[in-house]
């Protein structure tokens, strides 16, 4: 049986599909990520999945159970942080703990859950007087205090540091480790990536393309991609000599980037650059990331990474228009 | 679903703690009611809490019925409501009144005792300054004592002795009032208040969502919101009645029947706030609605001032007003021993918290849909 199970999915406001008909499956133990631009749906669809929304339409089947008809029972087994997850101003993070535990009846070692999100330190503070990132760390926490078997993570390491976000990593594989499957949704595609089994990429409602980060990197990306600091002219030289091969220029950045499908194609890209006789340094060849599959997917809509694609695309319709 | 105790004690030591911490509630719940006691008592006692100073000026002294006269004269000291001084005989009332600056002044006239024997008409003078409220005061129990004497005379009972029995039988002073009021006072506000912002906030800011993913019930996250104001309405009780009672001179009886109106109050006006908090949209609409409810009721329940001081109109308002059968009750209880009247309250109250508290379980929402 699968942890979760969606089909055909629908929930409308109005007359906007927030969920357009998705159907997603998510096997026991394994990390599954939801990803996608701002308003794609996601805290939609995962709050439907926690029973704290009503869907217009589909199946939905949270450990074998309706989470809408049978609420009661789901929460018992599941761990929620929510977006932008708040509580009570003046309770300290243990006393979070323990108010849980006593609300779910189980027997929690404070100070082990504290400590598991690294929030040890911070754990007398008022809940009012954390900062953001260790609110974050409390929601979490109070994600595991019933010792969930599906742990729903809506934007964990949104606005944490870099280390915090790390913690948090290192949570979610403890999970994955002691059987537990995660859905998770991130704006950093790094993340997916690193944590995910599968991942979905949802837009407008919709998903878009689903399967392993490998899977849909190998489905949508073009391969290899050569990064060099260098102009415009660099750009449209590269242009006139590979032609076949898509080149891009960041005026922003300095950055001629450079997708290569095919490797003898790097070959002939490398060379060209060496014979343009134009100034270039730091140059790199690297894999293309979930990120820039993403990007590409999107497009330029009102996202944080999206907007590098926007800028990407006007810059390559002016050199085109020149 | 069954209720919970543990789930109820686990959210209240939350709440409770949160509550102490933040130190508003608490300044609004327990120090605010005791400082409007204390001003409205200071205020209102100023008037006519001590003797107001009298100079009475006995022109039938040495008459051989000076009895009369004496008597007429002790009569009045034992209102209570005057400080005699006696002014001899021939000084001029008025100016020594205004030397004196004092603002009243009685004359007995020459043949005051055997004229008020023999039946005759006989007036006692008041002087004083008819724009002062003291004056009429005086005026007042003067009167008063005179019905008291004409009526002792019709009966044919004997003269001398009469002062005991004199003009202000049972009555309330504003202090009296005052007690039972801001109580009930203290009973709206606090808990209204507080759980408007609550519920709005906790909805906006999704805590009530987050609470939905674990089996604290609604019904018992407001029960525990109840237990906690009733707690706090017991202090705010104790500390109001005592002041009042050891500061302010209020006259107050305790007794059990109180303890019904100390718990059905919170348990009414947490479930109203809730509901108020619940249906509204957003947390500054919650507050414009929370204050409509609460400010008319405020005022206009026997608060302040008794309801029975009010015009007409306003009285049937009052009548309309949750908060009434709290402060008419605790009246009934603490003041009349009215226990009839009281139990009437109590009916209303418990059938109208009965009805808010269903009402608020059923419109708080702890998802959306
Ligand atoms: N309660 C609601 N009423 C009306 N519209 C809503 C409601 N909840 C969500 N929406 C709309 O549904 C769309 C999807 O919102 P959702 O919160 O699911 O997006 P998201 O993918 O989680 O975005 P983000 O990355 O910004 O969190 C948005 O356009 C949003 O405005
Ligand atoms: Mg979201």
């Amino acid at each position: 049986m699968s942890a979760i199970e969606v089909a055909s999915l629908r929930k409308s406001y109005g007359a906007l599909n927030a969920v357009d008909s998705i159907s997603f499956s998510v096997a026991k133990g394994d990390v599954f990520s939801l990803l996608g631009p701002n308003g794609a749906g996601k805290t939609t669809t995962i709050e439907i999945l926690e029973g704290l929304r009503e869907r217009d339409g589909g199946d939905v089947k949270v450990l074998g159970l309706d989470p809408w008809k049978n609420g009661y029972e789901v929460h018992r087994s599941i761990g929620v942080i929510p977006q932008g997850f708040k509580f009570v101003d003046y309770a300290t993070p243990r006393e979070a703990v323990k108010y849980y535990a006593a609300l779910f009846g189980v027997k929690a070692d404070a100070d082990a859950i504290l400590r598991r999100v690294i929030l040890e330190d911070s754990a007398n503070v008022y809940f009012s007087k954390l900062s953001g990132g260790q609110k974050q760390k409390v929601g979490l926490a109070l994600a595991l205090v019933n010792d969930p078997e599906l742990v729903f993570l809506d934007e964990p390491t949104t606005g944490l540091d870099p280390q915090a976000r790390r913690a948090v990593w290192e949570v979610i594989r403890n999970l994955k480790s002691e059987g537990r499957s995660v859905l998770l949704t991130t704006h950093y595609l790094e993340e997916a990536e690193e944590l995910s089994d599968t991942v979905a990429i949802m837009n407008h409602g919709r998903i878009i393309t689903a399967g392993t980060p490998a899977e849909i990197i190998a489905r949508h990306g073009s391969g290899e991609r050569i990064r060099v600091r260098g102009d415009q002219k660099l750009a449209d030289y590269l242009r006139k000599a590979i032609p076949s091969v898509p080149v891009d220029y960041h005026a922003d950045s300095g950055e001629v980037t450079i997708s290569v499908g095919r490797k003898e194609d790097s070959l002939f890209a490398l060379e060209a650059i060496e014979r343009s006789d134009l100034p270039w340094n730091d140059l790199s060849i690297a894999r293309e990331s979930l990120e820039d599959v993403f990007v590409k997917l999107i497009g330029g809509e009102g996202h944080g990474q999206a907007a590098v694609g926007a800028k990407h695309e006007v810059a390559r319709a002016a050199t085109e228009g020149a | 679903m069954a209720v919970s105790l543990r789930r109820i004690r686990a959210d209240l030591s939350v709440f409770g703690r949160g509550y102490l911490r933040s130190r508003v509630g608490l300044f609004f719940s327990l120090i605010f009611p005791i400082i409007l006691i204390l001003m409205f008592g200071a205020i209102f006692s100023g008037n006519n809490s001590g003797p107001i100073p009298v100079y009475v000026q006995n022109n039938d002294a040495s008459s051989p019925v000076f009895q009369v006269s004496g008597g007429f004269i002790s009569a009045l000291n034992s209102t209570k409501a005057m400080q005699i001084t006696l002014v001899s005989p021939g000084v001029n009332i008025t100016k020594y009144a205004i030397d004196h600056s004092a603002s009243a002044g009685i004359v007995i006239p020459q043949g005051f005792g055997a004229d008020f024997i023999d039946g005759n008409p006989v007036n006692v003078t008041v002087y004083g300054n008819p724009t002062s409220s003291t004056t009429g005061i005086v005026e007042g129990v003067t009167s008063a004592v005179v019905n008291s004497f004409n009526l002792h005379r019709v009966n044919g009972t004997a003269v001398l002795g009469i002062s005991q029995q004199s003009v202000v039988s049972k009555s309330y002073k504003y202090i009296d009032y005052l007690v039972p009021g801001l109580i009930g006072f203290s009973v709206l506000t606090s808990p209204m208040f507080a759980l408007v912002n609550i519920s709005s906030q906790y909805k906006r800011d999704k805590v009530f969502k987050q609470l939905s993913l674990t089996p604290l019930t609604k019904t018992e996250w407001l029960l525990s919101k109840i237990t906690w104001y009733v707690a706090l309405t017991v202090v705010s009780f104790v500390l109001m009645s005592t002041i009042g009672v050891a500061l302010l001179g209020a006259n107050i009886s305790y007794s059990l029947g109180i303890i019904p109106f100390l718990f059905l109050g919170p348990f009414l006006f947490v479930s109203l706030g809730m509901l108020v908090g619940t249906v509204s949209k957003s947390v500054e609409s919650a507050a414009v609605v929370g204050n409509l409810v609460t400010f008319p009721m405020m005022f206009l329940s026997g608060t302040f001032f008794p309801v029975a001081t009010m015009p007409m109109y306003l009285q049937t308002v009052a009548h309309a007003l949750p908060l009434f059968y709290v402060i008419d009750g605790l009246n009934n209880v603490m003041l009349y021993g009215n226990y009839g009247g009281a139990l009437i309250d109590l009916g209303v109250l418990a059938v109208l918290s009965v009805v808010v508290f269903v009402l608020a379980v059923r419109f708080f929402k702890w998802r959306e849909d």
